[in-house]
């Protein structure tokens, strides 16, 4: 338990992708199995409790200590499981400290009346860090940044295998997964993953160099379709199971009943899951109601119907097509969506072309309807096998280019690990008229990336030489209509939002340029803004 | 019998001994002035009189240039000085080198100053020595059950473990640079980090005070004079340099602060801190209340800090207890 809490503590205080990474391998390949499955699933999420009641553990501590001082505790710390973890009477020598498999394996099996004496146990036993893993593991809060794909490239990293590997394995394991670690140990055979439902590593595209690629590929051996603005999935049944997985096989099935409702077929597809009307898709912010969610209730699931746009196949009944060239694959494609007659399920319609500069063309001014809000066009070679990964030069992304606006900096704030002596998250806003009459700015948005290193120290500089007030680790840097530092900031998209004071909220915003040259004056108004709604 | 009041009293100044007309660490400039410690809320210039231990002086010369008072009074720890019926002498405190506890006896009654004072083991400096007393006046930084410090060895084990698992990266420790810094390096030594610690420009002078005075601290050398970024290496700064420009210059450094503040997970996240280390040089609350309970004084006078769960805790046990509430003293100085 001692280990699992210091891997806990030292995660919660790390942003960077790359530590967390090498803290968890690390952990992996010292810690004993089955603590180190345990963990590995806590840390994922994969293994949660609800075995204690937020009341029940602190009526405990009350019965230990007075409770005003309790109180104060509380109101000072302002989380429940920290304070307690930090208050509980110290017991020393009273128990052995438990291991992380001895709480999972008594929670599994104690009933609810044996679980509340036993935690009262533990927390004598542990000291404060391992008091905060317990409670945060009883009450089902872990919340440090781990996912699961972090989780499998940590594993490949223990075992110098590609992430790949993990991926499609994923589901048929379980937790502790000894024999996960067995095979990465070379202790042991690769294990099973003939598993119905299972995920299957998806192909990703690169981005397309347009100076350099369309001189030297032929248009004819390329195929295009519509980029659509949803999450890209995976929808498997199999032997009457069902999974939705995202790209990177995280299981979202739970949150989409009514697409797996749809998936009447034996087979895998690859495709966009998207909130779809009547055929008519919805913008990327109707899909996200339906994101991240546990539950789903009639009223949403009517409000933001999901479906898939289906965009490549990869098994056919028990057939696997991934070594078959896309063209064929596409007639596969065409002819099990028309068998399927799903009002939830369509094709992605191939666009046809002759040259590149027709193809520029339709990428510049897409037909009413739904491609006016497709992210871009994909490009595929007809005779591309589905590969794992994202090989180059099968296939490529050829996004829309982003809107672009002028607005002006008004806050910054310090970033974290390499960027922590850095003011490098920049909060911009527009132009917009008050009750009087006058000017004033509002805040339309934050960026924190999109600017050289050079770039991110004449930012730093301007923050630090131009700061009017301060608000813990954010600044108000000056900004009138005299003064102030313009941003070109582009950005995807942009969707009315209720929850931001200027009515608009950017997807993926990043600053393009820093226009040390325009007066702040001159950055855009809210109305521009508002014009540019999806 | 005698009441304390009339041997010590709350002014604007600080603490008042009438009898022998002399303040202990006043925040404004006094004609007598007994200090507790060098840490510069307690340890003012510009007093007339100073009395204090060799090693607090020596430490506010450094500060202040040797000017910082009209005249000085040497007092080494069990030496006392009577000033009109009042015998004055000074027991250590823990808290830092020459930090004291100020022991007043008058006309039968004892009143001992805590001062800024801890229980623990630290190489750097005397280890506190209880003095029976009537009253006790003790600092409350801590004074909340949530602060309960780790063992500092093995918080500086966890900074250690993190140098070997990022040994392409600078660990930028942060520790204030009178008493917490030289801990820290005594503990790194102790733990058998015998390597050159790198040591920015504001912690230098007093880590030569300390070594002048005996203490060990082993390799050390400025941060700026490598001419690497430091990888693998340890490097330690004043707080306020972690998340300064002068950071910029090592290899990707891990933040790491020694604070008992760090022991609130909040508070570390508000200074964007990668790895606390839970090292203070005060009194937690087990120690404060677990002095207490040793000393058993008449009363207990609590002056800086958490007061009021102290003070409730004083009343919980019906020990006789008042809140001071002096102001001048930074709550932040751990």
């Amino acid at each position: 338990m001692r280990a699992f809490a210091r891997l806990l503590d030292r995660l919660s205080f790390t942003a960077s992708r790359n530590a967390k990474l090498r803290l968890v391998r690390d952990f992996l390949a010292e810690q004993p199995d089955p603590d180190r499955g345990w963990a590995l699933a806590a840390l994922t999420g994969e293994l949660t409790f609800s075995a204690a009641k937020p009341a029940a553990i602190r009526r405990a501590v009350e019965a230990r200590m007075d409770p005003v001082l309790f109180g104060w505790s509380y109101d000072y710390v302002g989380d429940l499981a920290e304070t307690v973890a930090l208050v509980w009477p110290a017991q020393t020598g009273a128990n052995r400290e438990p291991e992380l498999s001895e709480v999972v394996e008594a929670l599994r099996t104690a009933s609810r009346a044996e679980v509340q004496p036993l935690i009262e146990r533990w927390l004598d036993a542990l000291d404060a860090d391992g008091r905060w893993a317990l409670l945060k593991l009883l009450t089902g809060g872990l919340r440090v940044g781990f996912s699961s794909r972090l989780a499998k490239q940590a594993c490949a990293d223990l075992g110098g295998v590609e992430a790949s590997e993990i991926e499609e394995l994923w589901h048929a394991l379980a937790p502790p997964y000894d024999d996960l670690f067995a095979w990465l140990e070379g202790r042991s055979e690769r294990p099973s993953a003939d598993h119905p439902g299972r995920f299957r590593s998806v192909m990703l595209a690169q981005p397309i160099d347009e100076a350099v690629d369309f001189a030297r590929l032929d248009a004819g051996d390329y195929a295009a379709e519509w980029k659509w603005d949803g999450i890209r999935v995976q929808a498997v049944s199999e032997r009457d199971v069902r999974r939705l997985y995202t790209r990177t096989g995280d299981d979202i099935s739970h949150a989409f009943p009514d697409v797996l409702e749809a998936m009447t077929y034996e087979g895998a597809l690859d495709g966009e899951l998207l909130v779809m009307r009547d055929g008519r898709i919805g913008a990327f912010g109707d899909l996200q109601q339906r994101l991240n969610r546990k539950t789903v209730d009639a009223k949403l699931l009517k409000a933001f119907p999901a479906g898939i746009r289906a965009y490549d196949l990869l098994l056919d009944g028990e057939e696997d097509l991934r070594d078959l060239p896309f063209a064929e694959r596409r007639n596969r494609l065409e002819a099990f969506i028309s068998g399927l007659e799903s009002p939830r399920i369509d094709l992605s319609p191939l666009q046809p072309f002759e040259t590149w500069e027709q193809l520029s063309a339709l990428r510049a001014a897409p037909p009413e309807g739904d491609p006016r809000i497709a992210e871009g066009l994909m490009l595929k070679r007809w005779d591309s096998p589905y590969e794992a990964g994202r090989p180059k030069g099968p296939w490529f992304k050829w996004k829309r280019d982003p809107h672009l606006i002028d607005a002006v900096l008004m806050y910054a704030q310090r970033g974290h690990g390499k960027r922590s002596s850095f003011y490098s998250d920049f909060t911009f806003g527009v132009w917009r008229e008050d009750a009087n009459g006058d000017r004033q700015l509002t805040p339309v948005g934050k960026a924190y990336f999109g600017f050289t290193d050079e770039e991110l120290k004449q930012l730093d500089r301007f923050v630090r030489d131009n700061t009017i007030d301060r608000f813990g680790p954010v600044r108000s840097v000056k900004a009138t209509r005299d003064f102030g530092l313009v941003l070109e900031v582009a950005f995807e998209g942009l969707q009315r939002s209720t929850r931001h004071k200027s009515g608009v909220a950017m997807r993926f915003p990043r600053i393009s340029r820093i226009r040390w040259d325009k007066p702040a004056r001159e950055a855009d108004e809210l109305a521009t803004l508002e014009r540019m709604l999806d | 019998m005698l009441r304390p009041e009339s041997l010590l009293r709350p002014t604007p100044a600080g603490l008042y001994c009438p009898p022998g007309d002399f303040y202990i660490d006043p925040v404004r400039p006094v004609d007598r002035a007994v200090i507790t410690h060098g840490h510069s809320d307690h340890a003012r210039s510009g007093h007339r009189h100073v009395a204090a231990t060799p090693q607090t002086l020596d430490i506010m010369a450094a500060r202040y240039g040797e000017d910082f008072a009209g005249d000085v009074l040497p007092l080494p720890y069990g030496e006392t000085v009577s000033r009109d019926g009042v015998e004055i002498s000074l027991a250590p405190a823990g808290h830092v080198l020459g930090s004291a506890q100020t022991v007043i006896r008058w006309k039968g009654m004892t009143a001992v100053v805590s001062g800024d004072y801890k229980r623990r083991r630290d190489p750097t400096c005397a280890s506190f020595e209880p003095v029976p007393c009537d009253l006790f006046v003790t600092e409350a930084t801590f004074g909340l059950p949530v602060f309960r410090h780790p063992d500092a060895a093995d918080e500086v084990a966890r900074l250690l473990k993190s140098v070997a698992q990022f040994p392409e990266r600078t660990h930028l420790v942060g520790a204030y640079a009178l008493g917490k810094a030289q801990r820290v390096i005594a503990l790194l030594r102790e733990a058998g980090w015998d390597r050159t610690i790198h040591v920015h420009g504001a912690l230098a002078g007093l880590n030569a005070l300390y070594a002048r005075h005996g203490i060990e601290l082993g390799p050390l050398a400025g941060a700026t004079d490598a001419d690497s970024r430091l990888p693998g290496e340890i490097v330690l700064c004043p707080p306020s340099a972690l998340g300064d420009r002068w950071s910029r210059r090592f290899a990707d450094p891990i933040s790491a602060f020694c604070s008992g503040w760090m022991r609130v997970r909040a508070r570390a996240r508000q200074r964007a801190v990668e790895l606390p280390l839970v090292i203070s040089d005060h009194a937690d609350w087990d120690e404060l209340t677990g002095t207490l309970d040793e000393l058993r004084p008449g009363e207990v006078w609590i002056t800086h800090g958490r007061e009021e769960a102290l003070l409730r805790w004083c009343e919980l046990r019906g020990q006789p207890a008042r809140a001071l509430a002096l102001v001048g003293y930074e709550d932040d100085d751990d």
